[in-house]
């Protein structure tokens, strides 16, 4: 069996990382990296690593006599609400990293069996990738009223793109707690640490829960998917059993459970530390595979 | 330059705001009409009301509040006759449609914080408060972990993205004498006539008053406290109190002495659950620089876990954290309780 080929759109941290996984890929092919500057250090590592590179962004690549059977868009996502009709118009598909979520928000853990025939799918954020696995988790066992996460990331590993629009991290990852997750409610908050040296991301996910809800199962449920991640994020770990709470003016009047999360980084080309970073790519690459099955399935 | 004519230093009163963590953000309307009230008799020229940890912070992170904040803005607009009232936000905690709500409840103060090493994440919303015409304030919170230098140069994105006093935030009450004045100095020399400086002081370790004494000498124009030191840790710089040593030096901050005591004492410490202590807990916070809003939370999960809560506040300085982290203390009492 062949591979399905992908282009990568954007050449910075992210676009770079993303590159050495799908090197690895059995089943995708990264042959072409796009950026905006010429003196991209990302370009240069790509076109070391014997992609086809250029500076000229999508243009350049939507106008090869060849073109990829899927897209990773780690640019902005105003640039992604530019580019987007442009590869659904061609039928490439395209995996985005921004935060522009004009497809359907995937999470593999959850959701991607769902939403392997979509044109676009988006992962939402990084937040949303690390913690809406755990709200699933509880919301398959018992009703979830309201999930609340709190994602502490090092500053070096916030760029200035997730700096300059805070709030676009707060909203997606908040709707994505809902429609993905399957909480009721969801509300997100994302502190910025900038710990010499730089923390590990960590993460914060609570759920409200009903008083007689089935705390044994539900904490079964939780590492049954804290392991699905782990299977393509294996610094994916829980710091904790799941600490359940009884009702109380703390906890807003309804039993809640935290789960006490870890994410460290595979250390590909962003550091170990930058786990946020590295369950973005590890997702995109999990994602980007199961459209290249499908794909080759159909051949 | 002074505010006017009759007054050298402008004071905000936070108790409705930094006192929401000592109350474990129970605040009821009644409340903050009796406070706002005596407040505005005394002459406080700006009321601080919203969650301790700011518009959006009613949270299983930070506690949930007992009535909507906003709810809260809207009484003390209609309570104050004289006095400006303002709210806090943080990025990443809340989002700008907080602070349209909070615009369209009457408050005319937007105060936005974030760490001092982080003020970037705020460019969006310091440009949304000047569009909807709303003053601005910047906190740099936790600024006794950052040299002058650098959260000068914090304090320069922020007034470049419209912020209009920037303040030197201790959060942990950590800050000693001249190491408020150096950095309210290099503040100062920064910002020139593009922005104010001020000073936001907790009593950790007994400083609040002198330490903004020192901030005036180094050019702040303006002081944060909170009457009875109604806030998180051992509280804020007294307001009663530094109304009175500025009245002794001549500094006029235009707030009546004899009626700030009063209300203090009569309308203040009445809806406290307790007064604010210098005690082993908070002096630990101050000589550990941890950030003062994790004095209940940690008193919470030592009690939760059985564990020591002087060894939680210990360790979350020994891991660095910052505000907005009141969850990792969950992490660490359950790490301790497992020994």
């Amino acid at each position: 069996m062949g591979k399905a080929t992908a282009a990568i759109v954007g050449s910075g941290n992210i676009g770079t990382d993303l590159m050495c996984k799908l090197l690895r890929s059995d089943l995708v092919e990264p042959r072409w990296m796009a950026g905006a500057d010429p003196e991209s250090p990302g370009l240069a590592r790509a076109a070391a690593a014997g992609l086809a590179v250029s500076a000229g962004g999508a243009d350049w690549l939507l106008g090869l006599d060849e073109r990829p059977d899927i897209v990773f868009e780690a640019t902005s996502a105003r640039v992604h609400r530019e580019n987007a009709p442009r590869y659904a118009a061609l039928g490439i598909r395209a995996v985005d990293l921004t935060p522009a979520v004009l497809g359907p928000p995937v999470v593999p853990a959850v959701n991607l069996g769902a939403h392997l025939d979509e044109p676009n799918v988006s992962l939402v954020s990084c937040g949303g990738q690390a913690t809406i696995p755990m709200v699933h988790a509880v919301s398959r066992v018992t009703e979830v009223a309201y999930a609340e996460i709190v994602a502490s990331v090092a500053s070096p590993s916030a760029g200035p793109g997730t700096r300059a629009n805070i709030d676009e991290f707060t909203l997606t990852t908040s709707r994505g707690l809902e429609t993905v997750g399957g909480a009721g409610r969801g509300k997100a908050i994302i502190i910025l640490n900038p710990a010499e040296p730089p923390m590990i991301m960590r993460d914060t996910v609570f759920c409200s829960i009903p008083a007689d809800a089935d705390r044994a199962a539900i904490a079964a449920s939780i590492k049954e998917v804290a392991a699905a991640v782990a299977a393509y994020v294996p610094g994916y770990r829980l710091r904790a059993e799941p600490q359940f709470d009884e009702p109380s003016a703390a906890t807003g009047g309804a039993a809640r459970v935290a789960v006490l999360l870890e994410v460290e980084g595979a250390g590909d080309f962003l550091p170990p530390y930058a786990g946020n970073l590295d369950i973005m790519t590890a997702a995109a690459a999990r994602v980007g595979e199961g459209f290249a099955r499908r794909l080759l399935a159909a051949r | 330059m002074p505010h006017s004519a009759g007054l050298d230093v402008r004071v905000t009163d936070s108790s409705l705001r930094d006192g929401s963590h000592a109350k474990r953000h129970r605040f009821t309307a009644e409340d903050v009409r009796a406070v706002v009230a005596a407040l505005d008799d005394a002459g406080v020229p700006v009321v601080e009301v919203a969650h301790g940890d700011g518009l959006g912070g009613s949270s299983f992170t930070y506690g949930f509040s007992h009535t909507p904040e906003q709810t809260l803005i809207r009484t003390a607009v209609e309570t104050a006759k004289r006095a400006r009232i303002a709210f806090l936000m943080l990025p990443g905690v809340g989002v700008r449609d907080d602070i349209r709500e909070a615009a369209g409840n009457g408050a005319s103060v937007c105060r936005i914080a974030t760490h001092c090493t982080e003020a970037d994440i705020a460019v969006q919303h310091f440009g949304l408060a000047r569009d909807l015409g709303l003053e601005t304030v910047g906190f740099l919170m936790m600024a006794h972990s950052s040299p002058p230098e650098a959260l000068a140069r914090q304090a320069r994105i922020m007034a470049d993205a419209g912020c209009q006093c920037v303040y030197v935030v201790d959060s942990a009450g950590a800050l000693v004498m001249d190491q408020v004045g150096d950095r309210v100095a290099a503040l100062v020399a920064e910002l020139g006539g593009d922005a104010q400086v001020g000073f936001h002081g907790h009593e950790n370790l007994g400083l609040g008053v002198a330490n903004s004494v020192i901030a005036v000498r180094a050019g702040a124009l303006q002081i944060d406290g909170s009457t009875r030191r109604f806030g998180a840790g051992a509280g804020n710089t007294p307001v009663e109190a530094f109304a009175a040593v500025a009245d002794r030096l001549g500094i006029r901050t235009g707030i009546d002495v004899v009626k700030i005591i009063d209300a203090a004492e009569d309308v203040v410490r009445p809806i406290m659950d307790g007064e604010c202590l210098l005690d082993r807990m908070a002096l630990t916070m101050g000589y550990a620089g941890v950030y003062s809003s994790f004095l209940r939370h940690a008193e919470r999960q030592a009690a939760r876990y059985g564990v020591s809560g002087v060894e939680i506040l210990v360790e979350a300085g020994r891991r660095k954290l910052v505000g907005g982290q009141e969850d990792q203390l969950i992490e660490i009492a359950v790490e301790l309780a497992g020994r």
